[in-house]
């Protein structure tokens, strides 16, 4: 027998409540029932990191996310990166180094990035490699996407 | 269709009384990150699936009177960068921070790699070598049991998650002076399963001549993550000397078991790679310089990568 669940959340700062069954993962709620499709759905095992999420302050995979468990978190998506027409600098530096080839990859590592820039502002070469050790690219693109970061970080400065 | 039913428990008592409404077809869930793959895949089945991770008192790192505790919500990130466990168990920070991915270790928890049970568990090694136990409790009952009596076969844990709750790891502050380490061998250094781990813990004595105390474990080469005793108890007879650490680490390729794998090596590959491991770290945590080539392990040109 299924219940539907109601599940109270902040996406990208706004507050939101979702019907949804109790077995779907918040990959596919925030796909399929809230409309968020930047999310990328990949391998769905927790391999690829296409569908990196920032759920309270860390990058999680929404894709071995159960939906109930975010009930009550705080989630940042790539469409909540942009503020009032503006790209995030981020998401900025990636256009301008020519990090994104298919793109499939750059939602996840975009956040990634940011989760790790959220509490490090000017990380280090291999902080910044390692935090986006678990997103993969098969465009082979990892050098750019690091400059890309790096590009990011200079206006931390 | 999977689970049907999703709670956050907020105490152990009510994540217990949830499992026994539930007559087994509930289950407890932690971070998830193997839980989901296997409900999906159906390859584990669960009606009612009880959400530990939200329990203030699973959540806590801590030590007293001379054990460190480790709360069953608390994930391999907050293992690998707790202040607590990097001065007194480097051993066990260095394997967490091995686990899986950046992402993985936010989500998964260190209790979650035990209980998984497979015997390559870069957080489970270390805990081996730790002599760690876990605290599982059911309603009415609690019992401490020894890491290597936490594993029925691989895959299978001692702890029945229908209706019990393992509610935290603790372990002894080991007295060695720091000389512990953990080695770990894999494809690529992200996102890839060990080819090999393993986990050393050394007390010599204040000279420095002899071992008083060794505790290795290695994975993935058994069942579950593998106690070297016969590597142990060599180093605990003699007199410490570069020969000793050479023998010690053939000891260790000798008792281990690696199996050829497709995806982790041959298995005369892998009793290598114990061999070379072993005595690097030997030599490291007793200050030995490295041996020449010819003496221990061939050395590829450009050095050894680790």
């Amino acid at each position: 027998m299924t219940h539907d669940h109601t599940i109270r959340m902040k996406v990208n700062g706004t507050p939101l409540e979702v019907r949804t069954r109790p077995d779907r993962t918040l990959l596919d709620l925030l796909r399929e029932e809230i409309g968020l499709t930047g999310t990328k759905k990949g391998c769905e095992e927790g391999e690829c990191g296409a569908c990196t999420v920032i759920m309270d302050g860390r990058a999680v995979l929404a894709c071995l996310t159960p939906a109930l468990k975010a009930d009550g978190a705080e989630i940042t998506t790539i469409e909540g990166l942009e503020q009032d027409g503006e790209l995030h600098p981020l998401q900025k530096a990636f256009l301008d180094e020519g990090a994104v080839q298919c793109g499939y990859c750059t939602p996840g590592m975009i956040l990634s990035a940011k989760a790790l820039l959220d509490v490090n502002p000017v990380p280090t070469a291999d902080q910044i490699k390692e935090s986006i050790s678990g997103n993969l690219c098969r465009c082979t693109g990892y050098t750019k996407i690091v400059r890309a970061i790096q590009r990011a970080v200079e206006g931390n400065r | 269709m999977n689970w049907t039913t999703y709670h956050k428990a907020s105490s152990v008592a009510e994540a217990l009384s949830l499992l026994e409404r539930s007559a087994g077809r509930g289950r407890v869930i932690a971070g998830g990150t193997d839980l989901v793959i296997q409900l999906h895949r159906r390859t584990l089945n669960a009606e009612v699936l009880v959400d530990i991770t939200g329990i203030d008192d699973l959540r806590r790192i801590e030590s007293h009177e001379g054990w460190i505790l480790i709360g069953a919500a608390v994930t391999h990130t907050e293992v690998a960068a707790s202040p607590l466990i990097r001065r007194h168990a480097r051993v066990l920070s260095d394997g967490c921070a091995r686990v899986g991915s950046l992402q993985i270790r936010n989500m998964a928890t260190l209790m979650g790699n035990v209980i998984n049970a497979q015997p390559a568990a870069d957080g489970a090694v270390p805990l081996t070598a730790l002599e760690a136990e876990i605290r599982v409790v059911s309603r009415g009952a609690e019992r401490w049991i020894p890491m290597e009596e936490a594993y029925l076969g691989v895959g299978r844990s001692a702890v029945d998650a229908t209706g019990e709750l393992a509610a935290q790891i603790r372990f002894r502050i080991p007295d060695n002076d720091g000389r512990a380490g953990f080695f770990r061998v894999s494809r690529r250094k992200a996102l890839a399963l060990p080819v090999l781990n393993g986990a050393v813990l050394l007390r010599p004595d204040a000279a420095l001549t002899r071992i008083e105390k060794a505790r290795i474990a290695l994975g993935p080469v058994a069942a579950k993550p593998f106690r070297a005793r016969g590597t142990e108890s060599y180093l605990e007879s003699g007199p410490i000397s570069p020969d000793a650490i050479h023998e010690a680490a053939r000891i260790a390729a000798e008792e281990a078991n690696p199996r050829t794998s497709r995806i982790r090596g041959g298995e005369r590959y892998r009793r290598e790679m114990i061999r070379l491991q072993m005595t690097r770290l030997l030599q490291d945590l007793l200050a030995f310089p490295q041996a020449p080539a010819g003496m221990g392990a061939p050395t590829p040109p450009g050095g050894a990568s680790r």
